[in-house]
């Protein structure tokens, strides 16, 4: 029962980490990374191509040569039209119906706007995708998302590269708990492997982060740090975790405590 | 006529959108495209000729996360 099999969608996936493609110090970076994360998707995204510019296409390739499955994302749009426009070209390009679905209602704290993600959400599952919208823990929005289409749901741990770990960790157990069925992911905000074990511990079903990894002093054994974190707090999550108590309680058995000085104690 | 590319204005004569992917790139399979903020998939591209005023986008795969 170690790191069980889980779907998103009709995919199965071994590897509960899922991890981003940008803010690498080189492609070779970023190559090396994956594969000591061992992840099996990697989130990505489209931008305007520079006529003469090689380098798109030069990431594109070692995209490929990874073998995983894309998640393409609509990072920066901010209203569900030019997110649909998004989601449509990604799917052409990228052959997969997955998308991970970004409307972003403020660029100070890059969060979701959950009115036009909604609505993003219910147009593009009609139109076939798969739907992975980054989305808050507020449990409203959350059904109406899965009402709309949405068979996975990710919502945030803290805002998008701020590192932060969980911010509302009432709220992340609230929805692990009111949606016991639904693959959730935590996605954005988490900046050490302790976080990403954190919401594994919680029952998450898998974690989605991209500068923790990117952004740190040796991203590839970062990547690994993160790969045993998700790994343990998934498999401490299927030991069950005991209930914290108020008052101490030795571990060492009391029958036998062997008493030397009865003096001294007395 | 003017169009924008990409946000940039290029004045230029009449052209369907498949000619005009085809002399702006030199990989046309690694593209997809926009006009005037709608989705043109690349078999439609050369039934699309641009007016004056169209805004056309160009993208293709980046990193992301």
């Amino acid at each position: 029962m170690t790191n069980s099999q889980f779907k998103l969608y009709d995919t199965s996936l071994s590897s509960r980490l899922i991890m981003g493609s940008a803010l690498y110090p080189s492609p070779d970076s970023l190559i090396q990374s994956v594969k000591a994360g061992g992840s099996e998707v990697v989130t990505l995204s489209l931008r305007r191509e520079t006529a003469g510019e090689g380098a798109a296409n030069d990431f594109w390739e070692h995209i490929q040569k990874l073998n995983v499955h894309l998640l393409p994302n609509t990072a920066g749009c901010k209203t569900a039209k030019d997110a649909i426009t998004t989601a449509q070209m990604a799917r052409e390009i990228f052959g997969t119906k997955w998308l991970k679905l970004e409307v972003i209602a403020n660029d100070d704290t890059l969060q979701p706007d959950l009115f036009e993600l909604v609505e993003a959400t219910k147009e593009l599952s009609s139109q076939g995708f798969q739907v992975f919208p980054y989305t808050t823990e507020d449990l409203g929005a959350a059904e109406k998302l899965l009402e709309a289409g949405a068979e996975v749901l990710m919502p945030w741990g803290a805002p998008i590269g701020t590192g932060r770990g969980l911010m509302n960790p009432y709220a992340l157990r609230t929805m692990r708990s009111y949606f016991p069925d639904t693959p959730l992911i935590v996605d954005a905000g988490i900046g050490a492997p302790s976080h990403a074990a954190e919401a594994m511990e919680m029952g998450y079903d898998a974690i989605l982060l991209n500068t923790a990894i990117a952004k740190a002093g040796d991203p590839v054994a970062m990547a690994k740090a993160f790969k045993l974190a998700v790994e343990a707090g998934h498999l401490a999550n299927q030991a069950l975790i005991i209930e914290q108590r108020d008052m101490a309680s030795p571990s060492t058995p009391v029958a036998g405590t062997p008493f030397f000085d009865l003096d001294k104690i007395n | 006529m003017n169009i924008s590319i990409n946000g940039k204005t290029e004045e230029i004569s009449e052209i369907t959108l498949a000619a005009l992917c085809k002399r702006f790139l030199d990989h046309p399979h690694t593209i997809a495209t926009a006009v005037n903020g709608q989705f043109v998939s690349v078999n439609d591209r050369p039934e699309i000729t641009l007016k004056d005023g169209d805004k056309v986008e160009i993208l293709s795969p980046r990193q992301g996360g």
